[in-house]
């Protein structure tokens, strides 16, 4: 991967990373509310993933999706007003952390059902493919949702019907506090994806470079016809699984060795090493972040309250024929 | 054109398929069986696998797919075999179907046509027989419609197609034989209104799917006793077309309800609720309720007849209102 490349993954990741961490001082300073649900430790999963796809490819996603609405584009401005609750919001603050929407970039949603989300994906891919569109649609989920019947119905249909689906299972070994061992008795996801009929493989998820090449090639796959592919990105949330939980559920040692693999100083390192990147250039990357947050945190302040008299809207349809 | 409540509904969906090639049905048995109650029967034949489309199944991943695909631009039309099993597939309407438009702000709609049988009669116990439209009535976001004669039989479907949110169309198991008279040029109607299937001076029994039968043939024999029933049929469950029955109530003065749901927390509680809100003073009787009683259907015939809601005890309710 050439340098400009490694410097887009690397600036994407300190992206999430700096807008997850202004996201925890305004939720505890009340101006965001809710269930927030952070990705840090997971962005070299987001980072590599979204840019892979192409034009017009769908994505469906969870609760924890802010890193995948800012890879895929969404501006930082309209995820962090929503999350505001501001008419500036991409879903005009009906949705929040958990459910954001951006029709037009095909981002079907923040789904907070765990395994909610998979049919979606692979209706989204049926309509395609009968319309004859060459598109795929990427749905992540988490690992949790590997115990739902809706991801075997799911991938065995998506399979069956040779639907054009990149399921992208982030496997952070944590269902809130469950740990994936105390869940399944199978504990290798891609081996239980492959057995419905679908190449499926375990990627590097804290290697952002290793997460864009299996994507490309599944993607490549994908659209070439030979139907849905599965890709189980192994990764692990550095912090709570909602704003706060006391994580009993998992010995600080561990959390320690993961931190060890975070993705942004190691590439940052790696970078380093190879003559990539130097101190002014990370400056550079860091200053232009900041300088993008503090934009999208004037405009969130700067929007306007959805206005109570509309509370009703968006039930049905405004215009029927 | 004699034809069957079962020929008017594939009638409608063979216009469908024909007249856009957006729709597609697709679900259990759909397509080389003919459909479970054989409402599909042909079709795959017709239009092919790429329009009529056998699932596994996997009620929640068809009926999500469904979602999905309305999304993405496609007009499906799923069919889930009887409402008992939608219950594996409520993630997708409640969690899915019903509230996206609503949490994108807009930005999204499922145009989707989820169909399914409901309703009792038929000697096919508990898992099989139940009328749990009332619940889907409960759902905003949802459009709920329950076709009762041959012409909605016909007609509803195209509209609900055409309609840009989801909508549930309920068609009572008991109804596919009922056969009758149809126009040959019978189309679309509307899914807004109720209708006034038996117009009467001195009492309203609202019905709805398979108790406008019944009601109407409790009408009937009250008239022969000089009491003058009207019957309203909802067609419509959500959003309730409450104004054609307050004013009915508000011109014979008496209501009786007619549900084929459990009585407690049932769209016979919601019309008598709005009765009480809207029409009261204009209440000369308390209001009546003749509902399924609050068991599981049972299988034995003797069981499941006195279970469910008959002509005798809606005779019997009006006569109650009216002395
Ligand atoms: C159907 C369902 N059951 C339970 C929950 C509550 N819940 C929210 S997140 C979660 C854990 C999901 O874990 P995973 O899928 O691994 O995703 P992660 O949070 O690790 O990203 C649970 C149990 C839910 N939202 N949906
Ligand atoms: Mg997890």
């Amino acid at each position: 991967m050439n340098v400009k490349e490694r410097e887009r993954l690397l600036r994407q990741m300190i992206r999430i990373r700096r807008f997850e961490e202004r996201c925890v001082e305004l939720y505890s300073d009340s101006k965001i509310r809710g269930f927030m649900h952070l990705y840090i430790g997971e962005e070299a999963v987001a980072a590599g993933v979204l840019p892979a796809l192409g034009p017009g490819d769908a994505v469906v996603s969870t609760y924890r999706e802010h890193g995948h609405a800012l890879a895929l584009g969404i501006p930082m401005e309209a995820v962090l007003a929503e999350m505001y609750g501001r008419t500036n919001g991409c879903s005009r603050g009906r949705g929040g952390s958990m459910h954001l929407f951006d029709a037009g970039r095909r981002f079907y949603g923040g789904n907070a059902i765990v395994g909610g989300g998979l049919p979606l994906a692979v209706g989204l891919a049926l309509a395609d493919a009968m319309q004859g569109k060459a598109l795929v649609t990427a749905c992540l989920f988490g690992d949790g949702a590997v115990a739902e019947g809706e991801f075997h119905e799911c991938l065995n249909l998506a399979a069956l019907w040779r639907l054009p689906v990149l399921f992208c299972c982030e496997n952070n070994f944590y269902a809130m506090g469950t740990a994936l061992r105390r869940a399944q008795a199978q504990t290798d996801l891609a081996l239980r994806a492959s057995s419905y009929g679908m190449p499926a493989w375990p990627v590097d998820g804290m290697d952002p470079v290793a997460v864009t090449e299996a994507t490309e090639r599944a993607v490549e796959s994908i659209r070439g016809g030979a139907g849905p592919c599965f890709l189980e990105l192994r990764t692990y949330r550095f912090r709570a699984h909602s704003m706060y939980d006391a994580e009993r559920y998992r010995a600080k040692s561990e959390v320690e060795e993961w931190r060890q693999r975070d993705p942004i100083p190691r590439l940052t390192e790696s970078m380093r090493n190879d003559g990539e990147l130097d101190d002014a250039a990370l400056a550079a990357i860091e200053s232009e972040v900041e300088e993008e947050l503090a934009a999208a945190i004037a405009a969130a302040e700067a929007g306007a309250p959805e206005p109570v008299e509309g509370l009703t809207r968006f039930v049905y349809a405004e215009r029927r024929p | 054109m004699t034809t069957t409540y079962r020929q008017a509904l594939r009638e409608a969906l063979r216009e469908a398929l024909a007249k856009d090639e957006r729709v597609f049905l697709m679900g259990e048995d759909v397509g080389a069986y003919g459909g479970c109650f054989g409402v599909s029967l042909g079709l795959l034949e017709e239009f092919g696998p790429e329009r009529v489309l056998d699932t596994p199944m996997s009620e929640s991943a068809f009926v999500g797919a469904g979602i999905g695909a309305a999304l993405g631009g496609m007009r499906p039309i799923v069919e889930i075999m009887t409402v008992n099993f939608s219950l594996l597939a409520l993630d997708q309407i409640m969690n899915n179907a019903a509230t996206l438009r609503h949490m994108s702000g807009g930005q999204l709609g499922v145009p989707l046509v989820i169909r399914m049988t409901t309703g009792a009669g038929r000697q096919l116990a508990a898992q099989h027989s139940h009328s749990l439209e009332g619940w889907y009535a409960h759902i905003p976001g949802l459009r709920v419609v329950a076709p009762a004669t041959l012409a909605d039989a016909r007609g509803m479907l195209w509209t609900a197609l055409l309609d840009p949110d989801p909508v549930l169309l309920f068609e009572h198991g008991a109804l596919y034989n009922v056969s009758g008279e149809l126009e040959p040029d019978a189309g679309p109607v509307d899914i807004d209104t109720a209708a006034i299937r038996r117009p009467g001076r001195d009492a309203t029994l609202v019905a709805y799917g398979g108790t406008v039968r019944t009601a109407l043939e409790a009408a009937g024999r009250l008239a022969a006793d000089g009491i003058d029933a009207e019957v309203i049929d909802l067609r419509t469950l959500r959003p309730l077309d409450v104004e054609t029955v307050l004013a009915s109530v508000r011109r014979t003065h008496r209501l009786v309800v007619v549900d084929e749901g459990w009585r407690t927390g049932s769209l016979s509680a919601e019309i008598s609720a709005r009765a009480a809100e809207f029409a009261l003073y204009d209440l000369d009787a308390p209001v009546e309720r003749v509902c399924t009683e609050e068991v599981p259907i049972p299988y034995a015939k003797q069981l499941e007849d006195a279970a469910l809601p008959r002509a005798d005890d809606v005779v019997a309710a009006v006569r109650r209102a009216v002395s």
